[in-house]
């Protein structure tokens, strides 16, 4: 894989959310996604950032833009000291929240994303792996 | 117990700080760096005399290693307002740090005239002044941020407190259309605006334009939702309008259930149906009383 550029991002704020999804959309669009792609990266993002941010306590994410002839895309790795998640199944399920929310992040980040991984212990954090690719 | 190494500092803070205040503002005001469009002479003067002042005061009990104790204080709240005021005044975070680090060139020359003969006591002195200006030079930029994050976030709340415009587009029917990111506070402040003109005008229908928000993940549609049922215990019904066909597929495939809104791709379709359903209110109420 050919990376073309990597990038490190705190996420420690509300701002710093702001500034992750504006870094994904830059991203995907200099690797030439359309708009609709970009919003799929741009809104999973946001979703993992939140998360990450609200859940694991603040992290990091790193961007990456990769080229892969034919493809090229963007790889976002979210990582955290939290918690972990105990039950990782039960996370992943749509309607699953054990804050207030829709409970619909992490289910839907993968379902907008062409390559969803999620490692996560409890105790030490958890890393959540984001792709999209054209 | 004041060590060794800063005697020699310690003295010409005290002893020479007129003829150092002379010498720093020259070079100050004859370096490239020098933004007279931003200060005036008068201001950079009277800065530069306090802080020698100051730093003569810390210096006589303080450590010179460390510059987080109490001796230290007053120096540190000068540098934090220093930086604040630069930061607003529009300086960059190294013209601020400039600011300290120039103060080095006449301290290190009076140094020198004082110690000269001796190499060893000279070396130490000039390390021991210099990495306590490093210091200082490094806490002014961590407070210019501070003061840049300051700017920010003022910037923030005002425009919070603009663009909360919950509009009447005609009788009944009200429309806020939502411009920027949705997930800060700012999301609670503008719905309850909407809240409240629906009981100030008693309208039954609200738009609420997303066609200015860049993303919709599920916090914002999780906002939205929580509107729409609040608007609806009072009585009236909302239509979104503004959801793009790359807003709509990613809501569908967030897995987010909007069916029991009425969405519109845009504003002007959103009022037509709003006309459409308050007009057949009227017509409904005028039938019934004829
Ligand atoms: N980084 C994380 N650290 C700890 N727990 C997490 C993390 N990310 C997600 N979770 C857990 O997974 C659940 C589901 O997340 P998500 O699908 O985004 O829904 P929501 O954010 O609405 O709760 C969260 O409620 C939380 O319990
Ligand atoms: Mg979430």
């Amino acid at each position: 894989m050919a990376v073309v550029h990597r990038s490190v991002l705190p996420i420690r704020s509300q701002e710093d959310i702001v500034r992750v999804r504006k870094a994904t959309r830059e991203s995907a669009v200099v690797q030439g996604f359309s708009l609709v792609e970009q919003t799929k990266i741009v809104t999973a993002a946001s979703e993992i950032a939140r998360n990450t941010l609200d859940y694991g306590g603040g992290g990091e994410v790193e961007v990456t833009l990769f080229s892969e002839p034919p493809r090229r895309g963007v790889r976002l790795v979210f990582s955290d000291k939290g918690p972990g998640i105990a039950d990782i199944e039960q996370a992943l399920k749509d309607g699953f929240t054990s804050g207030s929310g829709l409970g619909l992040g992490l289910s839907g980040a993968k379902r907008l994303s062409n390559e969803f991984s999620l490692q996560s212990k409890v105790g030490e954090g958890t890393q959540v792996t984001i792709a999209r690719w054209r | 117990m004041p060590s060794a190494a800063g005697q020699t500092l310690r003295k010409v803070l005290a002893q020479s700080q007129k003829e150092l205040l002379g010498d720093w503002l020259q070079g100050q005001l004859a370096a490239s760096t020098l933004r007279s469009d931003l200060m005036k002479e008068n201001e950079l003067r009277e800065q530069s005399r306090e802080l020698l002042a100051l730093l003569q005061t810390a210096t006589q009990n303080g450590s010179l290693e460390r510059i987080d104790g109490t001796d230290w204080t007053a120096v540190r709240e000068f540098l934090a307002r220093v930086s604040r005021s630069r930061a607003q005044q529009g300086f960059s975070s190294s013209d601020t740090a400039t600011f300290v680090f120039s103060l080095k060139e006449p301290l290190f020359a009076r140094l020198r005239a004082d110690l000269g003969n001796d190499a060893q006591a000279l070396a130490d002195e000039l390390w021991a002044t210099g990495y306590l200006l490093d210091r200082l030079g490094l806490y002014t930029t961590e407070m210019y941020v501070k003061g840049r994050e300051e700017v920010i976030s003022r910037q923030q709340r005002e425009m919070m407190e603009l663009s909360t415009p919950v509009v009447q587009l005609w009788e009944n029917i009200l429309a806020l259309p939502l411009i920027g990111t949705l997930d800060s506070e700012r999301t609670q402040v503008v719905m309850e605006s909407l809240l409240q003109k629906i009981v100030e005008t008693g309208a039954s229908i609200a738009i609420i334009d997303i066609t200015g928000v860049p993303t919709v993940d599920t916090l914002v549609a999780q906002h939205l939702l929580k509107t729409v049922a609040a608007a609806r215990l009072m009585g009236a019904d909302c239509i979104i309008s503004g959801i793009r066909p790359q807003i709509a597929q990613t809501i569908v495939h967030l897995g987010v259930n909007l069916s029991d809104v009425t969405t519109k791709a845009s504003l002007a379709d959103a009022f037509s149906i709003a006309l459409k359903r308050t007009d057949a209110n009227l017509s409904r109420y005028s039938g019934a009383a004829t």
